[in-house]
């Protein structure tokens, strides 16, 4: 399966103001109103500490890249596209993730498509350009498929992307659905064998009687072609709808996870797999919890975390035993009395779970917080950031519609030193671990003028409504964040939005 | 606020509250109501995200053993008639805010009529807490084999998607609430955008519900 350039559904001819982030550590995060935001964590910090001070910003240019405009272009042009009423459906995007150098940005979506952005080369003249974001490849990675034992449909959407490191010049990723993981090769083409004489023009073998003289062939430069190239297909070990892939540090290894079973895989083995936890009960009817995310350590091959839909984190080493039902560690934090409800265990089942970069610390979020752990501590978070908890009275409502089991993702800077997360309303937070300031921010079109300043949002909690908040009863719930990605080393973001990918930059950049 | 009194415990008069301002109990009730509904629905689905799934079958568990501490348990299941669960899909934000404390509501009112009996079929009006359970238990045998109980074929006419399950439900609540506060335009607003081509008609969603209720 080959497929080139260029994308027919992405433009990347649109700009988008950025915002600034904390320039280092200590760099102050904008308010419209010059207030304090509300303080979050319970780590004592300063007054002085939380005095935020608004910062101009030096327009730059970044790439906001909305499919909106070309689904009719696309009904026509590909082939790959089912005959569906409603094509923005398809169009979600389901995750998002850079690669290690930060080099390259994947997205996959609900239409089980991936399209990979390769960042802008740099050059002398064009200073400005530096983080924009193009199509560099576009492939269609799952079909949709119908499993006739049970009579189910499987979805072709994208559940996670995660690439391996680069070993040569080809880059390799993993995307999956509910129930098949692929391997995928990424390799540029940019030259081709001229001048062979053993060949007519078109192909054919020539008559060696005919052929006097051996030629050596000499490679000419042609237009760049990228293609995408299926390697391996991991398919039937999953009963359950895959939530999580990830990459082991060894290299050689993956994992991927269900609601009630995680798979160890061999990245050359695709007709077996290792079950190493399995938390299906005997008897389903007794079933009361699932897996909902897993991660390797990033440095430590032997260990990797799971959370549950009970609000619970387990850490298990492979060295232990084949079977890691038991788990090493087991991070809980106890329920606090005050804040108990009926919805108190939906809104504590994790999201997603991540290490730091460093290996020293897992985040986690669930419905409402963010929360940061430490390895060596599991009876509570270390830091525990408030999302939107002004929206913890209107649970019954989130209840009623469903928003209440929206899974969000967060994700960590470079550095360990900030987290991200999403919320309604195209709106996303992030948390300075160091300063405790917290910043909300919102990725839409209207709101954002070319090169204007990404300003703060402000959502009202009780009182007077100033100018620029927003109360919480007009919040957009359908509009959300679940995906975001950060930089492995620089302050560039991704924010999926529905259908569009906004990239922010830090202007120091 | 008159509800956090309720939620306190004032002692009351069932039958001029109850339109007035939802009890605890109450809204406990139509929270059961929109848990079973919800579940009922996501087994119709082709097939439920089991996390959800097992979170609302939780939910409900947890109701169930609240309201049988109460004693609201066994006086739920008679009365089932008519079209009563759309009227107590009433804002439930009570229930949102913290732990009641036991003494506070006193026993319930009769909790009125319970949805129970109708949705699980030929289950009969429910008695005690072991049928309730054997009907949980058949749920939950469902999310695994996938096979369709007889209820699923009521709702082959429902486009098996996430966005009509969503469109049912809070077409459900908006459809049968008439005192508008700022909760309930917050979750008819929370209502998802991309629905014109899954808005159920109303007449489909009539039927739906009437299946749903009818003894």
């Amino acid at each position: 399966m080959l497929l080139s350039l260029p994308a027919l559904h992405l433009q990347t001819s649109e700009y988008h103001p950025l915002f600034q982030l904390p320039h280092g550590r200590l760099g102050p995060w904008c308010s419209p109103t010059g207030s304090p935001a509300p303080l979050s964590c319970e780590t004592g910090c300063g007054e002085g500490s939380w005095i935020l001070v608004c910062r101009l910003l030096v327009p730059t240019q970044v790439s906001l890249l909305s499919m909106e405009e070309d689904i009719d272009t696309r009904k026509i042009n590909n082939s790959f596209l089912r005959d569906h009423s409603y094509a923005t459906e398809a169009d979600i995007i389901s995750t998002v993730e850079f690669n290690h150098t930060g080099e390259l940005l994947a997205t996959g979506d609900k239409g089980g498509r991936v399209v990979i952005f390769q960042r802008e080369q740099e050059s002398k003249n064009q200073v400005h350009r530096r983080g924009e974001y193009n199509v560099y490849s576009t492939f269609q990675s799952h079909e949709p498929e119908f499993d006739y034992l049970k009579s189910l449909e499987i979805e072709e959407k994208i559940n996670k992307i995660r690439w391996l490191p680069q070993q040569n010049a080809a880059y390799f990723l993993l995307s999956t659905n509910d129930k098949t993981v692929k391997l995928w090769k990424v390799s540029e083409r940019d030259k081709r064998p001229e001048g062979y004489n053993l060949k007519d023009e078109e192909g054919r073998l020539r008559d060696p009687a005919t052929i006097t003289t051996l030629r050596v062939p000499v490679l000419r430069p042609m237009d760049l072609m990228v293609e995408a190239t299926p390697r391996r297909v991991f398919a039937n070990a999953h009963t359950y709808h895959i939530n999580s892939i990830s990459v082991n540090s060894d290299y050689e290894t993956y994992m991927s996870a269900d609601d009630l079973r995680i798979n160890l895989w061999n990245f050359e083995i695709t007709n077996q797999s290792f079950n190493i936890v399995d938390i299906k009960p005997a008897n389903m009817e007794e079933l009361t919890e699932v897996i909902t995310a897993a991660e390797f350590h990033p440095h430590h091959c032997n260990t990797f975390v799971y959370s549950s839909s009970k609000g619970t984190i387990r850490l298990c080493d492979m060295r232990a035993s084949a079977l890691c039902d038991r788990h090493t560690k087991f991070f809980e934090e106890p329920e606090d009395p005050s804040n108990r409800s009926f919805f108190s265990e939906i809104i504590s089942s994790i999201s997603d779970v991540k290490f730091s970069h460093s290996g020293r610390y897992i985040m986690t979020r669930d419905y409402l917080t963010v929360k940061v752990w430490d390895l060596n501590m599991e009876n509570r978070p270390i830091e525990t950031y408030q999302v939107h908890d002004y929206l913890r009275s209107k649970l019954c409502s989130l209840y009623e519609n469903d928003c209440i089991f929206d899974k969000f993702e967060c994700v960590w800077n470079g550095s360990d030193s900030v987290i991200m997360t999403g919320s309604y309303n195209n709106f996303f937070r992030m948390f300075d671990r160091n300063t405790k300031r917290d910043v909300t921010l919102e990725a839409s079109r209207e709101n954002s003028k070319p090169r204007a300043i990404l300003k703060p949002r402000k959502v009202c909690v009780g009182g007077k409504r100033r100018k620029d908040e927003i109360s919480v009863d007009s919040l957009d719930f359908s509009k959300k964040i679940l995906h975001t990605a950060w930089h492995p080393s620089e302050n560039i973001i991704a924010v999926a939005a529905t259908n569009n990918l906004y990239i922010f930059q830090d202007k120091v950049n | 606020m008159t509800r956090m009194m309720f939620a306190r415990g004032l002692k009351r008069k069932c039958t001029e509250d109850e339109e007035a301002a939802p009890s605890y109990s109450r809204q406990r009730q139509s929270l059961l109501d929109m848990s079973l509904v919800k579940l009922q629905l996501c087994h119709a689905l082709a097939e439920p995200s089991l996390c959800r799934s097992v979170l609302i079958a939780n939910t409900v568990r947890q109701i169930q053993e609240e309201m049988t501490q109460d004693g609201a348990w066994r006086g739920a299941a008679p009365q089932t008639t008519g079209r009563a669960p759309l009227d107590r899909l009433v804002s439930t934000d009570l229930l949102c805010r913290s732990v009641r404390d036991g003494a506070g509501d006193g026993p319930a009112a009769p909790a009125p009529r319970g949805l129970q009996s109708s949705i699980w079929e030929g289950d009969g009006p429910l008695e005690d807490k072991g049928s309730f359970q054997k009907s949980l238990d058949q749920i939950l045998e469902t999310l695994e084999s996938n096979t369709p109980l007889s209820v699923d074929e009521l709702f082959s006419d429902v486009d098996s998607s996430y966005c009509s399950l969503d469109a049912v439900l809070t077409g459900v609540v908006g459809g049968a609430q008439s005192g508008q506060d700022g909760l309930e335009a917050l979750a008819a607003m929370a209502a998802p955008a991309p629905s014109t081509s899954c808005k159920s008609d109303l007449g489909e969603l009539d039927h739906v519900v009437g299946i749903l209720v009818e003894t």
